[in-house]
């Protein structure tokens, strides 16, 4: 990585308490660079959705830092969330209004208008393989399909990295595979960060790199392949497994 | 500048659009204030004689003195509607969307609050419309005046409900929020009754009817609608508006709603 380009994402000592509990992440450090795909792996209750939430800016962390291709979450939020598109967990698209609306109206809060939103929503519109479907009601759309426009959305504005929190939860075995796919084919192509976080070891594939996070502390991190020999695992599941003190993957 | 214009284009079209091909909260909205005017006003009307007070120059038909009160009462349910969806319920998932884009938090927020202002206010100019063929017939000149009112008294309304939404639990369903909020401060303002009336009845109601915001709310409404200005409730309602929007943008934390969309069982991974 050459010296002049910053991590995508960069974490220094992330932490964060929900009210009178315990702590859900408790210095958190790693970095994401830049065209790479990075797994943050983890049981579920790991810290996940939280440092997720950190990212985003939609917790404050009372320690710590978050840095967008080098700009601070902090003190410079619009650039650092500009250069970032999110897919949430949860399903974020407004049921009652159509594709095209939703992706218009992410388009406007991202500052995007006239003919260049437009353009980017025909684009939008072709990855999510929806071009013939701008005007069905969102609800009318398979789960796979809400996902991929949700992906699609996401990267309306250009953004150099894109987080996603768990984004295969509740689809069927066939959308998910082809939704992982996809991600991976256009973080290669495209040469966009991407922090996928999940808890399914099937969804990390060998060439990306790994953050294995439990009870909110990162146990590992690094390639797959560093992440397996520190663990002295021979695959991604014993890895996991071992690091987790033999949770079930 | 063009980028925060667009950010609050966006925000209201989307409100514009939710609201419009929702019709069944387009109709509840609706037929609640009229549903006072028809049947409660009408019931009430020989019972609760009211004299001559400014800003009428007459004695007045009952129904024409709770037509400000029942516009403020439009207000009043959509902004403790939208601003408790801002903090728990399914607008929780739109609202990421919302504030995870570029702009500050307190900008798309206030957008948010704004936006939800001018499509409570179109309700109220529909409730009025249809008022205007049951003899309530304010001057013409006080419908343009009574724009701003409604703004600025519907900014206050909708930053009170964030305001409280974020900071007391018990309100996290719309019946806490009707019992505590909606009911005792409708009852309890000169939306139904003036306030010299109820000096007459108790002191004490007196004094916390002239307390209350939504007496000022109301007050401001019922002097736009005839193209007057209440100058006291003016300054009381910016006053509160200042508060309640400065409190309720600070207070705001999405890690509220979101633990109870969890379950409140703990942290979600």
């Amino acid at each position: 990585m050459s010296a002049t380009v910053p991590p995508a994402l960069e974490l220094e000592a992330l932490s964060y308490a929900y009210t009178r509990g315990r702590p859900a992440l408790e210095g958190v450090s790693f970095s994401v660079p830049s065209g790479a795909f990075t797994a943050l792996l983890g049981p579920n209750g790991a810290g996940k959705t939280t440092l997720l939430s950190l990212v985003t800016r939609l917790f404050q962390a009372p320690d710590g830092r978050v840095l967008v291709c080098g700009h601070d979450l902090r003190r410079t939020p619009r650039r650092a969330l500009g250069a970032m598109g999110v897919v949430f967990q949860q399903p974020t698209l407004d049921l009652d209004l159509t594709v095209t609306q939703n992706l218009r109206y992410s388009a406007l809060l991202h500052g995007l208008s006239g003919p260049l939103a437009r353009a980017r929503i025909e684009e939008a519109l072709a990855r999510a393989g929806l071009e013939e479907r701008g005007g069905t009601m969102v609800r009318a759309l398979s789960g796979g399909m809400r996902r991929r426009l949700e992906i699609a959305r996401a990267l309306l504005h250009e953004p150099r990295l894109l987080v996603l929190d768990e984004p295969t939860v509740g689809l069927d075995v066939d959308s998910r595979r082809e939704i992982v796919a996809e991600v991976h084919a256009f973080c290669r192509e495209k040469g966009l960060a991407v922090l996928w976080t999940t808890h399914l070891i099937d969804e990390v594939w060998p060439e990306d790199r790994l953050v294995v996070l439990h009870d909110g502390r990162v146990r590992a991190a690094g390639s797959v392949r560093e992440v397996m020999g520190k663990a002295n695992a021979g695959s991604v599941g014993e890895a996991f497994g071992t690091l987790t003190r033999g949770k079930a993957a | 500048m063009k980028p925060w214009a667009l950010c609050f284009a966006g925000i209201l079209w989307r409100e514009l659009l939710r609201f419009l091909q929702q019709r069944g909260r387009f109709l509840a909205a609706l037929v609640r204030p009229l549903v006072w005017l028809f049947i409660f006003a009408a019931g009430f009307r020989s019972i609760l004689g009211v004299s001559i007070q400014p800003p009428y120059q007459t004695y007045m038909l009952y129904e024409v003195y709770i037509t400000p009160g029942l516009c403020g009462m439009i207000l009043l349910f959509s902004g403790m509607q939208s601003s408790l969806s801002m903090v728990y319920d399914r607008e929780m998932g739109s609202m990421r969307v919302l504030l995870v884009s570029p702009l500050p938090r307190w900008f798309l927020l206030l957008s948010k609050l704004v936006a939800g202002v001018l499509v409570a206010a179109l309700q109220v100019y529909v409730f009025l419309a249809i008022a205007w063929f049951w003899e309530i017939e304010p001057p013409l000149p006080g419908y343009l005046t009574l724009l701003p009112a409604l703004l600025v008294a519907g900014l206050m309304l909708g930053a009170l409900g964030l305001l409280l939404s974020s900071f007391i639990r018990q309100l996290e369903n719309f019946a806490g929020v009707m019992n505590f909020v909606i009911f005792p401060m409708f009852f309890a303002s000169s939306a139904l009754y003036p306030l010299w009336r109820v000096k007459e009845a108790s002191p004490l109601l007196h004094a916390i009817a002239a307390a209350n915001p939504f007496t000022h709310a109301v007050e401001l409404i019922r002097f736009a609608l005839y193209a007057q200005l209440d100058p006291g409730s003016l300054v009381a309602v910016l006053g509160w508006t200042a508060l309640f929007t400065a409190v309720a943008l600070w207070g705001y934390n999405p890690a509220r709603g979101f633990v109870a969309l969890s379950g409140k069982a703990g942290p979600p991974g």
